[in-house]
């Protein structure tokens, strides 16, 4: 068993340096800082050109600007911005931030999911089970640059009738906001609620469907009615038997969710203009700046790689098939 | 062991008087696509405690459905009516949570498919504490829960429970989940056990451990047993009551020996004949029922078996007939109007089928009459060895064992002949014919097909050979593609061998005439025909090219009985017409004998016992050949009884980590019985194949006859 | 023999070399194809009808509107600055008097266009590369595998954001071909395991046993029994392609100027939604209109394709409890 975790950890690590390699290679072939900085107005004159090239190490061939970073990033150094200043300073901050966000939202989303798909499997073709389902759909087919604003809309009207700004939607706390830890903790929830709501209602709906296939799957199984034969009243014997085994699929798609998150809240970041690595990303190709996008990509991979290896251990604990061999 | 807390009611002593369960006029129904499925149309039955009742009928005749009645599971999409009496009180209309209370504690049930009957994700001890903690709750003790689970698993035969408790369901074979699933049956000294096909699903020699096992159950609970089946062999010498189901309804009851001897209704006639007999070794003429079981959406009026019925008359098509008291007797009851003409004839059972059915033998096929090593091999394998790797490892893969799936055998097929390939699951048989099949240089050995060594052809040769071998597989559902039609199936080997279009066109038909069905169904597509037509378009398809050899993978166990009778039947004419060799392979050895001219025992990779049939089934030599005919019910209640049975204990041993010296060795009962001497030489050498009688051989080294039929 | 035997049926016994006389099939008229079945199933699902208007509704409108309306999208009306929906602008106008109407028509143009090159082209890939690794395993079964897996770790969007800088100012195929190039390994991966078990499957071993070449067995056997999977997938691709076209374009990494899609308007204008609402909400909507109707579509076509689908059964059931009460 820690062998085969093991295995795929190490497999994991493979895959998040070739990812950012491939990302760092990507960027630096594509992207044209100095480009940028010649269409300055006025054009900065050819020494400093020249010097840019030499500090961004564009002199030297890609595979080298790699090894060179990379050493850096092995030591805690993740390099500089185009502009010059340390990624490293602004990195913590950053992924602060947007763990914040993340992890609240997947936690709602993930608890709330299994239990609106359960409900929806036991209840088929009930009320509460086409509710649920156009629910799930409306909000799966709902992006969250469209969820967000709307969301944004919602909360003024809410804030309009009540006649004060109860839900904040720009930023994660109010700039220069005094108070003690009380009312600092207050303003920063004002602020987590939308977010966390965009994030999570997104994931409601995804889980939900898959919780409900995967129960209506196990509810036509054999070993159900076993259970239920031995005496188990059907509530029961769902619960018990039921629920348990169709949690096991799930634990992949967890970690699946994890990583289409990250890039998903790139989107809620920017909308409700939130720091966090998503909205770096977004800068660091605005800037043509390679560095901040293998960082972020490293991130990325690096939250895969750990959610990957999360549900490895989670599957490993609900399955006893998988915990032999 | 210490049976402590196990306490069972004398079985003397019934709980109440008058029967068990009655059931009356229970009628179940379900909506579907095509509109109601009427799954059980009126079924009345009682059960006596401590009685063994069996239900007999084709799939779909409606006996899950009733049973799972009787137990509340049905789903809530069906729609019951009738009345069904549990020691005198009314289950229908009861809620889940009253039903739950009888369920597992008063009535418990036995599934078909053991592999899938446990929650796989507790261990097989806490799902039978379990059922003991649902009904007692607060009287016992988690602890003590646990180790009662641990003496019923003993007592239901798992070796080692006090370990086996803790394993979970994939760690257990599946004869072990069957038996895991009584236990759990058992556990509350229920007063009835519901057992649907509990042995369906497993092999013949745990088919007896299991039937053996239920025996027992009965004896401790001292309960009455509702057995489901679809093979008269399996209750013949079980139960004491026979229930015959078509198309939702009983159609005849009696007590077993008169059902066996005296049917009195045509369709229990046919299933009577339909089935090949272990025990009678001159050519048998098999009984088969044509056409399907009605659809039980809108049946016609009259009598439901009317379109396959060999005496219909007119008067058939009025009403459906009531059961009725035959032979003057209330205990013998059957549906159909010329039941009196039928208890006219002087032939029994199965005799009485043929005459009423009208079967017939099919002629030995030209080339058979030539002496077999005059003839020429067809098929020849010489140390056939197939193994699998077993890798383990972390990062980097390592080879830790291997599986010896095919480990070292031999025999030859020549023209016009028949070989049976015979034994438990696992044992190689199927690896055996994909290796014959893919035609490529084996791991060991040699397989020559036609002559032709299939470790030195080139692909253009392999592909020559092709049009000379063809394969019929188990499952008539998977075996056709289910997006080409009937004509492109049977046409799709003529089109890749290059055949021109005129000529494809010719033969198609023709092929369908051969195999019995009507060509101008040549543009349907397989999902419209049944289970039999469809393997009779797979046998066509086979037939495409003309080959010399077919190899046929189980080609009848997915079939009913009445069915399957139908294409052994084609089958055998088949050879008889275009002097065709078969590779045949499958478990039931009662097929076997049927169709076989010589069979070839597997165990464990190995051939141990091969030879003439009849010599082969008469006067077996291995004691593994003993114990699997011995484990095969015989259609008959009167020899039945009196049959010894040889109950192999345990299951297949891994191949990956086969015993030293006679691979049977670990569950031979004749090995037991050697003093430790002789012992020795099982343990350390390995038995060869040597000759007991002409064309007989087999591997032990103190092979003797006994004779188990 | 005392039993006087039917004379037809004795007729029948002794006939041509069958075995056993087989009856017909069930009639002509009664044999329900399959394709009957599904489209009797799929016509019963009400969403999926109502999806499927919507979807050829939205293709007819936006190819069709724009010729309707008198005014184009590249027009500017002076005397309409940001007004909101009236008779003269029905979708209303925007801070330079573009009419919103035929702006959005423009967009969800680009939009569903490249929705439908996308799922066609990935959809195709998918199955041809996905097959192929599947039977052959081996090699490209690895590697296609390993691409999935880094595919979860460096998603498609943060690829094409990287690349964006360099389709700058080309032409709008090359989104279509990148976002094509990018979207087909899940659905690979999900062909790779039908093809697994399709592979077990007896009537791929007959046919190869008959000496079938292994690419007649993909193209005639294979790839045609997975065809419920393939249409299925495809059209859940049209709309996961809008959405990833969408969302680049949100960000300006997808579609550029002078090309307009739903994705680069709400893009612009989702900062206005809690202040001119109608410039982001007729985007929004279409674009959550689209994607629900191919969803409900889909999902639709799941039903009707699923042999143990019981959705219809339910509804019987209840039309004929009505019928009762
Ligand atoms: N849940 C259900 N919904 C609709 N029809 C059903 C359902 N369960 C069973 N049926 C139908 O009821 C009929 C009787 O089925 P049943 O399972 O009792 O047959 P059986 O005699 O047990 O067959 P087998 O030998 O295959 O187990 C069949 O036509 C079957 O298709
Ligand atoms: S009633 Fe008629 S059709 Fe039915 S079984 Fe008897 S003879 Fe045959
Ligand atoms: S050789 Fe020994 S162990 Fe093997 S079958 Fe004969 S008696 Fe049994
Ligand atoms: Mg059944």
């Amino acid at each position: 068993m820690a062998g085969f975790l093991l295995r795929r950890l190490v497999n994991y690590v493979v895959l998040a340096l070739v990812a950012t390699f491939l990302a760092f290679t990507l960027a630096s072939a594509t992207f044209d800082p100095i480009g940028v900085l010649q269409q300055r107005n006025p054009p900065p004159p050819a020494a400093s050109i020249e010097a840019k090239k030499r500090d961004l190490h564009l002199d030297q061939p890609i595979p080298q600007r790699f090894v060179t970073w990379m050493s850096g990033v092995v030591q805690g150094d993740f390099g500089r911005t185009v502009a010059d200043r340390p990624i490293t300073d602004e990195l913590g901050r950053r992924i602060g931030v947007s763990l914040r966000l993340f992890l609240l939202g997947i936690t709602f989303g993930i608890v709330f999911g299994v239990l609106l798909g359960v409900v929806s499997a036991i209840r088929q073709y009930k009320f509460s089970d086409y509710f649920a389902t156009l629910f799930s759909f409306i909000l799966l087919s709902m992006p969250v640059l469209v969820l967000g604003p709307l969301l944004k809309l919602g909360a003024q009207g809410l804030n309009d009738a009540i006649g004060s700004n109860v839900l904040i939607f720009v930023g994660e706390a109010t700039p220069g906001f005094q108070g003690n830890w009380f009312e600092s903790l207050v303003d920063r929830l004002q602020h987590l609620i939308l977010p966390t709501l965009a994030i999570a209602l997104g994931q409601i709906a995804f889980y939900s469907r898959y919780q409900r296939s995967s129960m209506l799957d196990v509810l036509g199984s054999d070993f159900l009615r076993t259970a239920q034969a031995k005496g188990l009243t059907r509530r029961k014997a769902l619960f018990k038997h039921g629920l348990r085994t169709a949690l096991i699929p799930m634990a992949t798609l967890f970690a699946f969710g994890f990583g289409l998150l990250v890039v998903g809240g790139t989107f809620t970041e920017k909308i409700f203009t939130w720091y966090g690595m998503g909205d770096w990303l977004v800068v660091g190709i605005g800037s043509q700046d390679a560095n901040i996008t293998a960082t972020v990509t490293l991130f990325v991979a690096v939250c895969v790689l750990f959610s990957g290896w999360l549900a490895d251990v989670l599957y490993a604990a609900l399955d006893p098939r998988i915990r032999v061999n | 062991m210490t049976t402590s807390e196990i306490q069972f009611d004398t079985p003397a002593t019934p709980a109440t008087e008058g029967p068990v369960l009655q059931v009356e006029d229970l009628h179940v129904s379900f909506p579907s696509e095509a509109g109601r499925v009427h799954a059980v149309r009126g079924l009345s039955y009682h059960v006596s405690p401590g009685e063994v009742l069996g239900i007999v009928g084709e799939s779909g005749s409606g006996k899950s459905v009733s049973s799972l009645a009787v137990m509340g599971l049905l789903p809530s999409s069906a729609r019951i009516s009738g009345s069904i009496k549990f020691q005198g009180r009314e289950l229908i209309g009861q809620n889940d949570a009253e039903l739950s209370k009888i369920r597992g504690r008063r009535i418990s049930m036995v599934f078909q498919d053991p592999l899938s009957a446990l929650t796989p994700v507790y261990t097989v001890g806490d799902q039978i504490a379990e059922a003991i903690l649902v009904h007692k709750k607060g009287a016992v003790s988690k602890a003590a829960a646990n180790k009662r689970a641990v003496e019923l698993l003993d007592l239901v035969g798992i070796p080692n429970a006090v370990e086996r408790a803790k394993a979970f369901p994939h760690e257990f074979s599946g004869g072990m989940r069957q038996r895991a699933v009584i236990a759990m049956a058992i556990a509350n000294d229920p007063d009835l056990i519901i057992a649907d096909e509990p042995t369906t699903a497993l092999d013949v020699t745990v088919q007896a451990q299991v039937l053996q096992l239920l025996e027992t159950a009965q004896e401790v609970t001292g309960a009455g047993i509702v057995i489901i089946t679809h093979d008269l062999g399996v209750v013949a010498g079980f139960a004491d009551r026979l229930m015959v189901m078509y198309a939702g309804r009983a159609v005849e009851k009696g007590n077993v020996d008169e059902i066996y001897q005296q049917p009195r209704m045509p369709y229990t006639l046919g299933l009577l004949g339909s089935i090949p007999r272990l025990d009678v070794s001159e050519k048998q003429a098999l009984v088969p029922i044509k056409g399907n079981p009605p659809s039980l959406t809108d049946l016609p009026p009259g009598c439901p078996f009317a379109p396959r019925c060999p005496m219909v008359v007119d008067a058939c098509h009025t009403a459906e007939p009531p059961l009725v008291d035959v032979d003057g007797s209330a205990e013998h009851q059957a549906a159909c109007i010329r039941t009196n003409e039928i208890a006219a004839t002087d032939a029994e059972g199965a005799e009485a089928a043929v005459e009423i059915f009208g079967a017939e033998v099919a002629d030995e096929p030209e080339v058979a009459k030539i002496p077999r090593d005059q003839r020429d091999i067809v098929l020849e394998l010489d140390q056939l060895v197939k193994e699998y790797p077993v890798n383990k490892g972390v990062v980097f893969k390592r080879r830790v064992g291997t599986v010896h799936a095919v480990a070292g055998i031999s025999f030859d097929i020549r023209e016009g002949e028949t070989l049976g390939l015979v034994g438990e699951s696992g044992c190689g048989k199927t690896t055996t014919l994909m290796e014959i099949l893919n035609l490529q240089k084996p791991m060991g050995g040699e397989i020559s097909v036609l002559g032709t060594k299939s470790s030195d052809v080139d692909g253009k040769r392999r592909f020559a050979i092709r049009r000379d071998m063809s394969v019929v597989f188990q499952d008539p559902m998977a075996s056709l593609d289910p997006r080409l039609t009937i004509h492109d199936c049977i046409a799709e080997p003529m089109q890749v061998h290059g055949y021109a279009k005129d000529e494809i066109n010719r033969r198609v038909p023709e092929l369908m005439r051969l195999v019995g069905l009507r060509p101008d169904q040549l543009s349907r597509y397989p999902g419209e025909f049944s289970g039999g037509q469809r393997q009779r378009i797979g046998i066509a398809r086979a037939l495409a090219l003309e080959p010399k050899l077919v190899v046929l993978d189980e080609p009848v166990s997915a079939l009913d009985v009445s069915i399957q009778a139908g294409v052994i039947n084609l089958l055998e004419e088949l050879k008889s017409k275009l002097g065709l060799a078969y590779l045949f392979v499958a478990h039931d050895l009662s097929v076997v004998r049927h169709i076989a001219d010589r069979v070839a025992v597997m165990y464990l990779g190995k051939i141990i016992e091969i030879g003439e049939v009849d010599s082969v089934f008469d006067a077996p030599r291995h004691p593994y050949t003993q114990a699997l005919l011995s484990a095969i019910p015989i259609p008959d209640p009167v020899k039945e009884r009196q049959r010894e049975r040889i109950i192999l204990t345990g299951d297949l041993p891994s191949p990956a980590n086969p015993p030293s010296g006679c691979r049977f060795r670990t569950r031979c009962f004749l090995h037991a019985q050697l003093p430790p001497e002789k012992q020795r030489q099982c343990i350390e050498v390995e038995p060869l194949r040597e000759v007991q009688a002409e064309d007989h051989e087999a591997a032990c080294h103190f092979a003797q006859i006994r004779q188990v039929l | 023999m005392t039993v006087i035997l039917n004379e037809g049926d004795a007729a029948g016994t002794t006939g041509a070399a069958s075995g056993s006389p087989v009856d017909a099939a069930p009639e002509p008229e009664k044999a329900m194809t399959r394709g009957r079945l599904v489209l009797i199933r799929f016509m019963r699902n009400k969403l999926a009808l109502v999806g499927l208007v919507v979807i050829i509704g939205m293709y007819l409108m936006a190819f069709v509107g724009p010729l309707l309306s008198k005014w184009t999208y590249d027009q500017q009306d002076y005397a309409a600055f940001l007004e909101p929906p009236y008779a003269d602008h029905i979708f209303g106008t925007d801070k330079i008097g573009t009419d919103m109407f035929a702006l959005t028509m423009r967009g969800l143009q680009k939009s569903l266009i490249i929705g439908l090159l996308v799922a066609l082209i990935s959809t195709t890939i998918a199955a041809v590369v996905g097959a192929a690794a599947g039977y052959f395993l081996g090699v490209a079964d690895k590697a296609l595998m390993w691409v999935v897996d880094l595919l979860l770790v460096l998603p498609s969007f943060l690829i094409i954001a990287i690349l964006s800088p360099w389709f700058r100012g080309k032409s709008w195929w090359l989104l279509v071909i990148m976002l094509a190039a990018f979207q087909w390994m899940i659905t690979a991966r999900i062909v790779r395991g039908m093809t697994l078990t399709l592979k077990e499957r007896e009537f791929v071993k007959a046919a190869k046993f008959m000496g079938q070449p292994a690419r007649k067995i993909i193209a005639k056997h294979i790839v045609p029994n997975m065809a419920s999977l393939l249409i299925i997938d495809a059209t859940i691709n049209v709309g996961s392609a809008v959405l990833a076209e969408t969302g680049l374009s949100f960000f300006g990494f997808g579609v550029q100027s002078p090309d307009v899609s739903l994705g680069t308007m709400i893009g612009l204008y989702a900062e206005s939604a809690t202040t001119f609402p109608w410039l982001f909400l007729f985007p929004a909507g279409f674009l959550v209109v689209f994607v629900l109707a191919v969803n409900w579509v889909g999902d639709g076509l799941r039903d009707a394709l699923d042999p143990t689908s019981t959705r219809v059964r339910r509804k019987e059931k209840k039309t004929k409890e009505k019928a009762a009460a």
